[in-house]
């Protein structure tokens, strides 16, 4: 083997960061977080992509986006193109450069991230998506002529959109049907407009229903009409109506003003805008000091939100270590700049709260931690004798959701598992049901928004190969 | 935008009806259960029991009281404008077949709720005792509805201004004394009422319904905000009911809930009635 004969050698480009607003300064307002890459800043760094012959990251990417290929046509310049061939594969381009979690899909498998800090491949997806909004045309991709082939998508979430948007380029006729005001799912109620602006998710919704899709609000399907009536008049139906089923700690005390479900307390903040009470008319409690129950990027959600609704305080209470900790690792940072405070290896025992009925305080138990358990995490062992009092006047809970039954239990023939959750092929979304597909969370449990969009990815194929070849 | 075809205001001007254009709604709609309603795009999303339904018009009505600035706002609205969103229908229908003889007691606007129910368990061939009930003869509401949906009906007003004074439950246990046949009682209203009208069944051993109210966000089960304790178990609203078996319910807990934004509720409350005070001195 003969070495190879090295290029001179590049002055070596670092991983550009995003400016962002201040901790002290955006942990006390709604507005995003960063601001996002200049073109400059943006072509710098797709300069530092390597353009592998057969790219690993695009190995990391649920929806199969080709990565050195939108980089390479930022580096150029050519801003339309990048965008025109993000939008090939994947329709939310702007909400997954925010969401995703690259650090263990494409950036985790960057070739350049064996050395140093791999290419920034979500803010270079997220600066093409922020790009075309804000300078480009109002261009589309190309779409196949009409099937006449109807589908109905259930929920306006991650999945749904995905199947919309992939099949209405392939000529099919698609209506979404969403149970909530406006379109988005969790990218409307959950995540929070700092770290995702709702006016970003209208602006992803509003580029389908310009290709064509039809986004039906407030049909709530399994109550105004049934997925049995859906199939009377479409072709082919898709569920992705996500878990949406509040997880409480069944601790006493749970009923106390202040105690929130995570979903209700960002849903109130995010959905409703509670955040600019009186201005809209839904309240929230205004914390002053705010526990979050759990570690995951919900959490960190919750306890963030509290601080930029004016908290004093606020906690994460997890009952592990930092280790542990499901968030992803950005968000841990963030919260931790923004003031965010850390309880962990604490157990809550109880909620206490006064006689009008308002929370006060929640009483914990401190852990430490024993022997490995089966999902290979050391399990926490309660220390005797160790309980203590936190003063808080709002929690929110934030240890997962189930499978809201709302739509399955009024749907008969689909088969579910013994948590609720619908059984579908992992590679096709097929459903017990004939012409039925699922996808998302209400298949896997609460999971990520590019996961959602994956499952949604590989249904709308087998959608596809079903309407135009019947299997 | 769902519009309003037609509009009547009651009791004063504190209850307000509105007939309201959501022909998939009310193509599905059963005894009991709910919509949610919006204004405006600024608006909270308010749970409101269905009074009656038109499938044939494409019709549903809703019969509210004026309580703050939501439904102050609602009260702005005129035959020809219209609710931002109504989706529904939302929760459990009552369960309506026949028992036999009957027992429906509702106070306040709760008649309202009350009614298509009553109507139903008249149809299903019972017996039907009502017992409708309001502070005052002027705020009573629905009284002829109710007689051609029961066979007995018996008034009560707080100050006595018409029918028997005191409360619905002094009737309600007056019939059930007097008829021992009584398989069921519905009893909708104020939390207070549907207490006590609960205390008071139970001494009669009558299963008894009661249709909750508590605050929600999406009506759907995602958010747990409407969660009642039933039997010792978290129950929410708004897939599990909105209906319970009234011997079950935790009120004690529902009445706190209810109470979570009283604060909140009074400055938006104040905000609306300052900016539409001109010329409306009711307001001030």
């Amino acid at each position: 083997m003969t070495e190879e004969v090295k290029a001179p050698k590049k002055e070596k480009i670092p991983r550009q960061p995003m400016p962002e607003q201040e901790p002290h300064v955006r942990a006390r307002n709604f507005e995003e977080v960063p601001y996002g890459y200049t073109p400059e800043l943006a072509m710098k760094e797709a300069e530092r992509c390597i353009q592998c012959k057969d790219p690993r990251c695009k190995q990391g990417c649920p929806v199969e986006i080709d990565i050195p290929g939108f980089i390479k046509l930022i580096k150029e310049g050519d801003f339309e193109g990048s965008i025109r061939l993000l939008w090939e594969k994947n329709s939310l381009p702007a909400v997954c450069g925010r969401v995703c979690p690259q650090e263990v899909q494409c950036e985790g498998l960057c070739v350049i991230g064996k050395k140093e800090d791999p290419v920034a491949i979500g803010n270079l997806e997220r600066f093409a998506a922020d790009y075309q909004r804000e300078h480009g045309k109002q261009i589309l991709p190309p779409k196949a002529d009409p099937t006449g082939k109807k589908v109905a998508v259930v929920g306006a979430g991650p999945a749904g959109l995905t199947v919309a948007g992939d099949l209405v380029l392939k000529g099919h006729d698609i209506t979404i049907f969403e149970a909530l005001h406006g379109p988005g799912g969790v990218l409307l109620y959950g995540i929070p407009e700092f770290r995702l602006p709702k006016a970003i998710v209208a602006q992803e919704c509003n580029y389908l229903e310009r290709l064509g899709v039809k986004i039906e609000v407030n049909a709530v399907i399994g109550r105004s009409e049934t997925v049995d009536e859906l199939l009377e008049r479409f072709d082919a139906v898709f569920l992705g109506v996500g878990a949406g089923l509040p997880v409480f700690l069944k601790i006493p005390g749970e009923h106390y003003i202040g105690v929130y479900s995570a979903n209700e307390y960002l849903t109130r903040s995010n959905l409703m805008k509670a955040y600019e009470f009186p201005a809209y008319d839904t309240p929230i409690v205004k914390g002053k000091n705010v526990a979050t129950f759990g570690g995951g990027n919900v959490a960190m959600d919750g306890a963030r939100t509290a601080l930029r609704l004016g908290a004093d305080h606020s906690y994460i209470i997890y009952r592990r270590s930092e280790a542990e900790l499901p968030a992803r690792h950005a968000e841990i940072h963030h919260a931790k700049e923004e003031g965010v405070e850390f309880l962990l290896l604490t157990n809550p025992l109880k909620f206490l709260g006064d006689d009008d009925g308002r929370l006060t305080g929640v009483e914990c138990l401190r852990q430490e931690l024993g022997e490995p358990d089966a999902s290979g995490r050391r399990r926490p062992v309660p220390i005797p004798g160790s309980e203590f009092v936190v003063d808080i006047d709002t929690a929110v809970i934030s240890i997962g959701s189930g499978s809201n039954p709302l739509l399955t239990k009024s749907t008969p023939g689909l088969s579910l598992n013994k948590w609720g959750y619908i059984v579908a092929d992992p590679k096709t979304g097929k459903t017990m049901k004939p012409r039925v597909w699922a996808g998302g969370d209400i298949v896997t449990g609460s999971a990520t928004v590019i996961l959602a969009m994956g499952a949604g990815r590989l249904a709308s194929n087998s959608i596809h190969d079903f309407l135009t070849y019947g299997w | 935008m769902f519009e309003i075809v037609e509009r009547q205001e009651m009791a004063q001007g504190t209850i307000i009806s509105n007939w309201i254009k959501a022909p998939k709604i009310a193509a599905k709609a059963k005894p009991g259960q709910f919509v949610i309603l919006r204004a405006n795009e600024t608006g909270e999303r308010i749970p409101l029991t269905m009074a009656d339904t038109d499938p044939a018009k494409g019709l549903i009505n809703i019969i509210y009281m004026v309580v703050g600035k939501s439904t102050a706002l609602f009260k702005t609205l005129q035959v020809g404008q219209g609710y931002l969103d109504v989706i529904g229908p939302l929760g459990q229908p009552t369960h309506l077949e026949k028992v036999g003889k009957v027992i429906c007691v509702g106070g306040g606007t709760g008649i309202a709720v009350l009614h298509p129910i009553t109507r139903g368990l008249k149809q299903m061939g019972n017996y039907v005792y009502s017992v409708i009930g309001a502070r005052s003869k002027d705020l009573l509401i629905l009284e002829d509805k109710m007689k051609a949906a029961s066979d007995e009906v018996m008034i009560c007003t707080d100050d006595g201004t018409y029918g028997h004074k005191g409360f619905v439950t002094d009737k309600l246990k007056e019939t059930l004394e007097r008829d021992k046949d009584i398989k069921l009682a519905v009893c909708i209203g104020p939390v207070p009422m549907m207490k006590f009208c609960a205390k008071v069944t139970q001494e009669y051993g009558v299963h008894t319904l009661v249709s909750l109210n508590p605050i929600m966000v999406d009506g759907t089960g995602m958010c747990g905000c409407c969660r009642v304790s039933v039997g010792g178990k978290m129950q929410f609203a708004c897939v599990d009911g909105p209906e319970f078996d009234g011997h079950q319910v935790d009120w004690d807990e529902l009445n706190l809930r209810l109470r979570s934004y009283v604060t909140e509720e009074k400055v938006s409350f104040d905000q609306f009635k300052a900016a539409h005070a001109p010329g409306c001195s009711c307001s001030r």
